[in-house]
């Protein structure tokens, strides 16, 4: 059963189609992948389904609700979350003091602060984050400003969670953990978006992958198979 | 409440600060407190900006225009109504204002929010000067002349109120929101919080204090007209009290306004010739030794040692 | 609507919107350049009046010839306040943002400083001369022949400001700067003397454009804030940094002047601003953009 669709979305910038009569859906407990070369349009359709901008057209309907002219935190209060690329975790503030924020204002709308302090700490302690959590983000390594971005928009308890490029500027080590914390994840119960452009990490957790080429789609289907698809090989040997 | 030696002192201090405030006019020359009225004044202008402006970094250079019409309400409204309605409205019609303002100003950012606050304080300078000579036929007001210890207990109730809402909003969910807006607005708005509305009414909340101590020091001043009630010097002269306070809660903006305005009252008694120079060396002075200027008081803000912005709750 | 009132209006306009790009062509290459939004603009203008003034009572030179004068005076002084306070400014600053913000409130206090040093020498009582005030026949309307001069003297201007910026070698350098820094900086160019010297510049064309002024217009030391109002509001409808831009937006400005001259002087101020608030809230980057990301 989708959780997220997409029929026909569409957005230009100026004169210049950066998403193209996409369709797309993905079915809850998935966890897809969106790939594509640099440009492809990832980053666009993810801030199209957020409602950072509308489409120019097309809709984009969640748990069947037509969510395409909601603004962001509508959005978000409706259970999706995401990620940011590049990092925008709260710089001078501290680990706990960003996915705090996530705690006090998502779903639950009259949390009360204590629980969402406690939240705060069981999310940082899910990440691994809880040694670190009065370190201003700042001062965190990049992996970890990210699972500071993870934690926040866990927090918001998301139905739904869009990783944009989690995993961009990670060494082999980190992009296992992170696979790991997907996985994690996913077997909380929330379905899983991601944007990445470490492939084999993209391989080896999807369920299913989408590729965008110019804002088109181009392919879609069970790893393996795109893997071998000519197509789609071809596009990232040109780049 | 943990009560540790430490905040006992801390209050107890505060206390006494607030007696001996309280009871100035009646040990000290009219000199003295008509003088502490004007530093009040700067306080409620500098506090109330950083309200909004110190955590969500939009830097507004229109806090003339809701001070001026603050007094130009009370100017208009004169004898009409008892001066704690006079004050209120002007209270009001500063809110009403800010509420236009930050409706329109949705998609300002940095330079361009700063210049547009500038450019509608002048705005309404000229319109009302025009309104006035063109329509009302007044080009100058007189504002019936208040008792000055009137002003100076209205002006530091005020002023206490607007340190009270500052704290209660930074200790708040909203001020954390706030904060977070100034940290990145996009990450903000997709976890949840409807920064367009924080924004508008916290900008609001701002401005309400402003016109609030437009409306008292109109008592004072006397005669008022568009140029003297909007006066962009009164903006640049309230970032500038932050700048040199810094933007911590209380005692940031309440310290910058003390040192400014001594400073700017032995200017312009001392050197009247030299005060827009003097002036303009503070203030390039200021910025170019803090060690990143204004924002870099954002900077250098660090996180709290009790575990975030709302270790105060239990 | 005579014939006369129309030819009135549409060369008022010419002329207003002449004078408005000189005032405003210094800012744009001081912002779109140098990246300062420099508040003082106002006070480089009113130096340039009060040098023309100075030397047309006191030693019989025209205006004309004092540009000769007061233009490299006025240079000398941009560039060093650039070097001694923005340069400075811009080394310490994390971010553009930073460094835009700081910029603009330090230049308000080289106004105040300038402002001051100006009312110390020369008072604050208003001042004017005559030069080259007869009046012209001109299809049928009659105007001044300053300011017929102002509009000749505006396109001169126009002319060989396009001419260095797009052959001359330290021209092209400041639109390399203006576009990208880092990439000017990488092909060879010394971003800190372009930076610099492009404010200095600004200053220059400033002070010509307080020349022009001083003819028409009275002067006084305190004068300079609402020319570089006029000057921002130009610079923003074009957009930021833009010099086409500004001429886009000094036509808009100049035509408005010249209309609500007829219909009421005292709302000039307050339509202008109204102007300027709606660009920014409809377009804030301008009519044609801003020329550097």
């Amino acid at each position: 059963m989708p959780i997220l669709e997409g029929e026909g979305v569409t957005k230009y910038f100026g004169g210049l189609a950066a998403v193209s009569n996409v369709d797309f859906h993905v079915d809850q407990g998935e966890v897809v992948g969106l790939i594509g070369p640099n440009g492809a349009g990832k980053t666009t359709l993810f801030n199209l389904i957020t409602g950072a901008f509308a489409p120019t057209s097309g809709m984009i309907r969640f748990k069947g609700e037509n969510i395409t002219a909601l603004k962001p935190y509508q959005i978000s209060n409706r259970g999706i979350g995401r990620t940011f690329q590049p990092v925008r975790a709260f710089s001078t503030m501290s680990a706990f003091d960003n996915v705090l924020l996530g705690s006090l204002f998502g779903r639950s709308r009259n949390i009360s602060t204590a629980d969402a302090r406690q939240e705060t700490m069981r999310l940082l302690e899910f990440v691994g984050l809880e040694e670190k959590q009065m370190i201003p983000a700042e001062a965190l390594t990049i992996g970890d400003q990210k699972l500071v971005e993870v934690a926040r928009a866990l927090a918001t308890r998301p139905e739904l969670l869009l990783l944009d490029e989690m995993m961009a500027g990670l060494n082999p080590a980190e992009v296992a953990q992170a696979m790991e914390l997907i996985r994690r994840i996913r077997n909380e119960g929330i379905t899983v978006f991601l944007v990445e452009h470490v492939m084999e990490a993209v391989m080896g957790i999807s369920h299913r992958i989408m590729v965008l080429h110019h804002g088109e789609k181009i392919a879609e289907g069970i790893p393996e198979e795109i893997a071998k698809n000519r197509t789609v090989v071809e596009v990232y040997l040109g780049e | 409440m943990q009560f540790t030696g430490k905040r006992a002192t801390y209050i107890g201090l505060l206390f006494l600060v607030l007696v001996a405030v309280a009871v100035i006019p009646f040990y000290t020359s009219a000199y003295i407190y008509i003088f502490s009225t004007t530093l009040f004044m700067y306080a409620v202008l500098a506090v109330s900006w950083n309200i909004f402006c110190g955590s969500s970094r939009y830097i507004s250079l229109g806090s003339a225009a809701f001070f001026g019409v603050g007094i130009y309400t009370a100017a208009v409204l004169g004898d009409a109504f008892p001066l704690p309605i006079v004050i209120v409205l002007g209270g009001l019609v500063a809110f009403l204002l800010a509420l236009v303002v930050g409706l329109s100003t949705l998609r300002l950012r940095g330079i361009y929010f700063a210049i547009f606050t500038f450019g509608f304080g002048e705005f309404l300078k000229h319109t009302v000067r025009w309104y006035e000579i063109n329509i009302t036929s007044t080009l100058s007001r007189w504002v019936p002349m208040t008792d000055p210890v009137i002003t100076y207990y209205t002006m530091l109730i005020v002023l206490l109120a607007a340190l009270l809402t500052s704290y209660i909003i930074k200790s708040s969910k909203f001020g954390f929101a706030l904060q977070s807006i100034g940290e990145s607005e996009e990450a903000t708005h997709h976890m949840g919080v409807n920064v367009t509305a924080v924004k508008i009414f916290f900008f609001a909340i701002s401005s309400t204090f402003m016109g609030l101590a437009g409306a008292i020091i109109a008592g004072r001043w006397t005669y008022i007209n568009p140029a003297i009630a909007f006066n962009p010097v009164i903006s640049f002269t309230v970032v500038l009290m932050v700048l040199v306070g810094g933007i911590r809660q209380m005692y940031g903006p309440l310290l910058g306004a003390a040192i400014l305005t001594i400073i700017a009252e032995v200017l312009l008694t001392e050197f009247t010739y030299y005060y827009l120079a003097l002036y303009g060396i503070i203030l390039i002075a200021v910025i170019l030794f803090l060690p990143s200027g204004l924002l870099g008081l954002f900077a250098r803000k660090g996180v709290s040692k009790s575990g975030g912005i709302l270790a105060r709750f239990r | 609507m005579s014939p006369t009132l129309i030819v009135d209006i549409v060369i008022t306009g010419l002329i207003m919107a002449g004078l408005y790009s000189v005032m405003a062509v210094g800012l744009n290459l001081q912002i779109g350049i140098s990246r300062v939004l420099n508040m003082s603009h106002g006070e480089f203008i009113m130096l340039g009046a009060f040098g023309a003034y100075l030397l047309y009572t006191l030693l019989g030179i025209n205006p004309f010839v004092s540009i000769l004068i007061v233009a490299p005076i006025l240079f000398v002084i941009g560039f060093l306040i650039y070097i001694t306070l923005f340069q400075r400014l811009r080394k310490r600053a994390k971010s553009m943002e930073m460094f835009e913000m700081n910029s603009l409130l330090a230049s308000f206090g080289v106004l105040y400083i300038i402002d001051n040093i100006a009312l110390l020498a020369w008072g604050s009582e208003i001042r004017a001369y005559t030069y080259l005030a007869n009046p012209v026949n001109l299809l049928g309307s009659i105007f001044a022949a300053n300011r017929l001069v102002i509009l000749l003297v505006a396109i001169v201007v126009g002319l060989a400001l396009f001419l260095f910026l797009w052959r001359a070698r330290w021209g092209k350098a400041g639109r390399a700067v203006a576009q990208d820094l880092t990439s000017a900086q990488l092909i060879g160019v010394n971003i800190d003397t372009v930076l610099a010297l492009y404010f200095g510049f600004g200053a220059l064309l400033a002070g010509v454009a307080g020349i022009l002024i001083s003819m028409i217009y009275t002067i006084t030391p305190l004068m300079g804030m609402s020319y570089a109002i006029i000057a921002i509001v130009v610079v923003v409808i074009g957009g930021l940094g833009n010099v086409l831009g500004g001429l886009l937006g000094a036509l808009i400005l100049g035509f408005i002047a010249s209309i609500t001259m007829h219909i009421d002087m005292a709302l000039q101020l307050s339509v202008f601003y109204a102007v300027f608030m709606l660009i920014l809230l409809v377009r804030p980057q301008g009519v044609l953009g801003k020329t550097y990301g």
